[in-house]
């Protein structure tokens, strides 16, 4: 029973033709905050993967920096409906990270300081799909959009990208994280519009 | 980042409850706080909104909005009290 | 439990609209399917673009009672998506969509026995709800004590001020105000709070409302003064 509002476009939005379905482009980046933000020192910073097999392998921050930061220019996608395109980030690949794992399992989990979660399946996050992120814009990331590091997986919705990452925890089944649990899609590809359920 | 209150929940939450819930109680799965719902912590930036508990910031519930369905998570409430 | 006026969506015809102050506009709707609604209730006004997009923002009602014309007033967010629109664009005789009446907590209502005098304290747009409580209390020529204190930059910011004076000038229903205009002699502290406000022995209640920082520091401040916290209802707008 909704009444057209005479007048009401809401924001301009610009569309492209490199953007995915119902995707448009912006300029600014928003932030989206869904709780106060954790404050975490880089010297007490740490990124652990656990798998089922052998001790959990941990880095430090000046570890996981030691192993090589790379150039990376990207489009984002957020389920919110905008994508930032072209974007410069800076991260470590998760190939890297990931050279000594062992695991039979096929999906992970994502752990995000102040609690935040989210699943990816292991291949998607192998073969230069994704980082550990550090600096965007050529800055250093701002704690509102997940600094000191968050996980960049840009083929995938951008929740999927969690902030403020912690660790990656490799498991059996494809379990869902956060955003998963309260309504999003399990996966998450935005170019097949997985957005819900 | 900054947030509102339960208050703001009045609306959004009229779509499952016939009862306006923010006088309603909520024990927190996290601390086990009781408290009214309007005394919860609201964020609305989100891919969602999010109720957070006042005391320990635990999340409560979500709400998310597709464009012809609405989502309703309870993660973090045991039970909700409602007084006649 | 009591089921007064149940949420519902509804369709208002603005009938005025009208600039409150610099940076607002003070809109009255006809709702006229509208049941009613308590002093410190809101609605969610809803609007639609062409092409099937929707933004929602809440709006406390400045108004009460039986009435099916409602008061509203919209301040304006530099960079919002929706407040630009109801303060520039809005037209009279525009239809909107609104949901409500909406919120049992943050309600004043003057048929409910109690001794206690009872403390508003605003922030800028944040009187609203206030304002509608102030109006009802002097509507009823209900006699429990009532303060205002206002929070507001500049004696231009203040919104309902005809209002308030009328509902100050009754001779029923006690109210005082106390305007804080921050740019012009600082801003509201605990110790300027706590010397209008009702002493922590009149055990008063307590609506707080206007953005997050201004409810959250006003609160804490209270807390410290010694005021219980289960006497204090708080209601945030968005915004810094």
């Amino acid at each position: 029973m909704a009444v057209f509002t005479r007048g009401f476009t809401g924001r301009r939005r610009e569309q492209d033709s490199r953007l995915p379905p119902g995707q448009t482009k912006v300029d600014d980046w928003p932030v989206l905050s869904a709780g106060p933000s954790p404050r975490v020192d880089t010297e007490t910073w740490e990124f652990t993967i656990r798998s089922e097999s052998g001790p959990p392998h941990r880095w430090t921050w000046d570890e996981i920096h030691e192993l090589g930061v790379e150039d990376i220019t990207t489009d984002i996608h957020c389920v919110t409906h905008w994508s930032k395109l072209d974007m410069a980030w800076r991260g470590v690949s998760l190939d890297l990270l990931f050279e000594d794992v062992e695991t039979s399992y096929d999906y992970v989990m994502a752990h995000s300081y102040g609690g935040y979660t989210t699943n990816i399946p292991l291949d998607e996050l192998l073969d230069g799909q994704s980082w550990i992120a550090f600096e965007a814009d050529g800055e250093p990331l701002g704690i509102e959009h997940g600094g000191p590091a968050r996980l960049l997986v840009p083929k995938l919705y951008f929740w999927k990208s969690a902030k403020w990452i912690r660790g990656l925890e490799l498991m059996p089944d494809d379990d869902p994280g956060f955003w998963e649990q309260a309504g999003y899609h399990l996966h998450g590809d935005p170019w097949k519009e997985e957005r819900y359920w | 980042m900054s947030h509102l209150d339960g208050n703001a929940l009045a609306g959004p939450m009229a779509e499952l409850f016939a009862f306006d819930i923010t006088t309603a109680s909520a024990r927190c799965s996290g601390c086990g706080a009781i408290a009214v719902v309007a005394t919860a912590r609201v964020y609305t930036d989100a891919a969602g909104t999010v109720v957070r508990c006042s005391g320990c910031e635990a999340v409560l519930a979500t709400i998310v909005r597709a464009p012809d369905r609405v989502f309703f998570g309870f993660p973090g409430i045991s039970a909700i009290e409602v007084r006649s | 439990m009591i089921r007064r006026g149940r949420a519902a969506w509804h369709v208002g015809t603005v009938r005025e609209a009208r600039p409150e102050t610099p940076s607002a506009r003070r809109i009255v709707l006809d709702v006229p399917t509208w049941p009613g609604n308590a002093a410190g209730q809101h609605l969610d006004v809803r609007l639609t673009a062409p092409d099937g997009y929707q933004a929602t923002r809440s709006y406390s009602i400045a108004t009460s009672g039986p009435d099916t014309l409602l008061e509203l007033a919209v301040d304006e967010l530099p960079d919002g998506e929706v407040s630009p629109f109801l303060v520039h664009e809005l037209a009279v005789g525009d239809e909107l969509d609104v949901h409500g009446p909406l919120g049992a907590f943050f309600v004043w209502r003057p048929d409910e026995t109690s001794s206690a005098p009872v403390l508003l304290i605003a922030g800028g747009s944040g009187v609203v709800p206030l304002v509608a409580m102030a109006r009802a209390h002097a509507a009823a020529g209900d006699p429990t004590p009532f303060r205002l204190v206002y929070s507001v930059r500049t004696p231009d910011d203040v919104y309902f001020e005809k209002e308030l004076a009328d509902a100050a000038a009754s001779a029923t229903a006690p109210l005082r105000v106390d305007y804080i205009y921050s740019r012009v002699t600082g801003r509201l502290t605990r110790d300027t709070l706590a010397a209008v406000a009702f002493p922590v022995s009149a055990a008063p209640q307590v609506f707080v409302c206007g953005p997050t920082a201004f409810v959250e520091a006003v609160a804490g401040w209270l807390v410290d003064i010694g005021h219980s916290p289960t006497s204090i209802r708080t209601e945030r707008f968005g915004g810094t």
